[in-house]
């Protein structure tokens, strides 16, 4: 009993992450219809800024605000100037310019952090709590995803940034018409996402110890996640991070050897391909031709 | 021509290769209704667009005597232009309420959205009783108020209309055409219209021009258009 709740409770702190993950690949494709496949590798960058500030001595909180804040800003720019000039090109393109980014992050950070496996502290005590049921670790970040998460809901529902932004991704001719400057809000998107990805970066870190291949597993994760959700609803990603999480530590724990877990992932983005493809929460995509 | 709220001279406007303005002159006069008749593909839409910077264009373009020919389209926006665009352009995820408040996105002043907002239930009652459904669940003719009234949210000083009577039965065409003289009466705002229906346009409208493949083939004052023997003809269908 004692190992079920263990293992739920655990679920739902990785499914935290991954909802966080999944959320921003569905930001991106709200706004450009392709899934970012460089938003792990962007995250794990993030991390890395992360670990750079807290190695020269900052207070953890403080290297966490400021890697939000330059991730923030970084996803802007890779924006403005990587993404821009491809706004109008074909959905192959993106997926290229996508998988470019991914490559070229991974290698910078092998280049400059080195590939050797780093230790990244955690914020939180580890010592267990509720009776063995759940790690400080993991409390600690269903504690802080969910106020992110809280945060962005009502970021997008009661600011009339948040609004603009919405409007200017579901239909940006109307949304210019309106007086929307639609390439800022895409900007801004891109820079909510890499923030949203560097908190998932570091609240998994401490878990999977920080090198450069550190996300790609988080990211398939996350894929899972926001196909199961549905890739058009922020919602049910959230929802679809979780189901995963706890998923993949019920089933590695019962069901199948723990090194299958990913294989699982994989399983379910096929399964939801075949038999349900606009996911849980998703909208059939209708085009009209 | 002295208080003209836009002034449009030599506007020629391409999508790629295809020329499709060759050169168009006309006017809006302030606290007027101009209306830009022709056929199908006659360039009435993209006349439009190229005066909101949605398209490549050149020429000259004057907004209250500013020169906007070079302005994008946000900016334009900003001086008071609303367009309603061909399609309504709602923005269906969003909830009627939404669709207003992003109205009123590029209007200077911010003070008073929500009255406005009250104003726009009391000129189309049906979308108070809807203000918290989503606004792609409206019909057509709900549709097109809301794109009105998302217009009006900005108080604009010059509605740019792309056919309002699109798809819409005849009853609910009447009473969008009713809304918007009284529009023009009580907000003081110019329209520029385009419409396939040339007799109501007419009916509305104080100027016309008549756009045959990106030319003005004629222009004058409504009542010059439906005195007209040839345009009656071709256009009016009486």
């Amino acid at each position: 009993m004692t190992q079920l709740t263990q293992q739920i409770l655990s679920g739902v702190a990785t499914g935290a992450i991954y909802a966080s993950l999944a959320l921003a690949l569905v930001m991106i494709h709200q706004a450009t219809e392709s899934v970012n496949f460089a938003q792990g590798e962007m995250a794990m960058f993030s991390t890395y800024i992360a670990w750079s500030l807290v190695q020269v001595g900052t207070p953890f909180w403080i290297a966490f605000v400021l890697t939000v804040v330059i991730s923030f800003i970084g996803g802007v720019l890779i924006e403005r100037i990587i993404v821009r000039p491809v706004e109008n090109a074909p959905v192959l393109s993106h997926v290229i310019v996508f998988i470019g980014l991914l490559v070229i992050f991974s290698a910078v950070a092998g280049w400059i952090f080195t590939y050797t496996v780093k230790q990244f502290p955690s914020p939180f005590p580890t010592k267990p709590l509720l009776g063995g049921a759940v790690t400080g670790h993991d409390l600690g970040v269903i504690g802080v995803t969910f106020v992110m998460l809280i945060l962005l809901f009502l970021f997008f529902r009661f600011t009339p940034l948040g609004l603009a932004m919405r409007a200017a991704a579901q239909n940006p001719e109307s949304a210019r018409l309106v007086g929307i400057r639609v390439g800022w809000m895409l900007a801004i998107g891109w820079g909510l996402a890499a923030a949203v990805g560097a908190v998932a970066g570091i609240m998994v870190a401490p878990i999977l110890f920080l090198d450069p291949h550190m996300m790609s597993g988080v990211l398939l994760y996350a894929f899972a996640a926001a196909l199961l959700g549905g890739i058009s609803s922020p919602g049910g990603a959230v929802l679809g991070g979780l189901i995963v999480g706890v998923l993949e530590n019920l089933v590695g724990t019962y069901l199948i050897a723990s090194e299958l877990k990913l294989t699982m992932a994989l399983a379910l983005i096929i399964i939801v391909l075949v038999v349900k493809p606009s996911g849980l929460f998703g909208a059939h995509a209708v085009k009209r031709v | 021509m002295a208080g003209a709220l836009l002034e449009v001279e030599g506007l020629r406007a391409a999508y790629g290769p295809s020329q499709v303005l060759h050169g168009i002159d006309f006017a809006v006069e302030e606290g007027g209704i101009t209306a830009l008749l022709g056929a199908n593909g006659a360039g009435k839409t993209t006349t439009l667009r190229a005066v909101c910077g949605m398209v490549d264009r050149s020429g000259s373009i004057r907004f209250g005597g500013q020169p906007i020919e070079k302005d994008s389209t946000e900016s334009i926006v900003g001086l008071g232009v609303a367009h309603v665009p061909e399609g309504r352009g709602t923005f269906v995820k969003l909830s009627v309420e939404e669709n207003l408040r992003i109205g009123a996105y590029g209007r200077r002043a911010r003070d008073g959205v929500a009255a406005d907002m009250e104003r726009m239930y009391q000129h189309f009652p049906k979308l108070a009783e809807r203000r918290t459904q989503q606004a792609g669940t409206l019909s057509g003719g709900e549709q097109q108020m809301l794109a009105i009234a998302r217009a009006l949210m900005l108080r604009p000083r010059l509605l740019v209309l792309d056919e309002p009577s699109f798809g819409l039965g005849p009853l609910i065409v009447a009473s969008i055409f009713e809304i918007m003289g009284a529009v023009r009466r009580d907000d003081r705002v110019s329209i520029l219209l385009v419409e396939q229906n040339a007799a109501l346009a007419l009916e509305l409208a104080d100027r016309a021009y008549l756009i045959e493949t990106g030319r003005v083939v004629m222009s004058g004052s409504a009542k010059d258009f439906r005195d007209n023997e040839q345009v009656r003809r071709s256009y009016l269908g009486y």
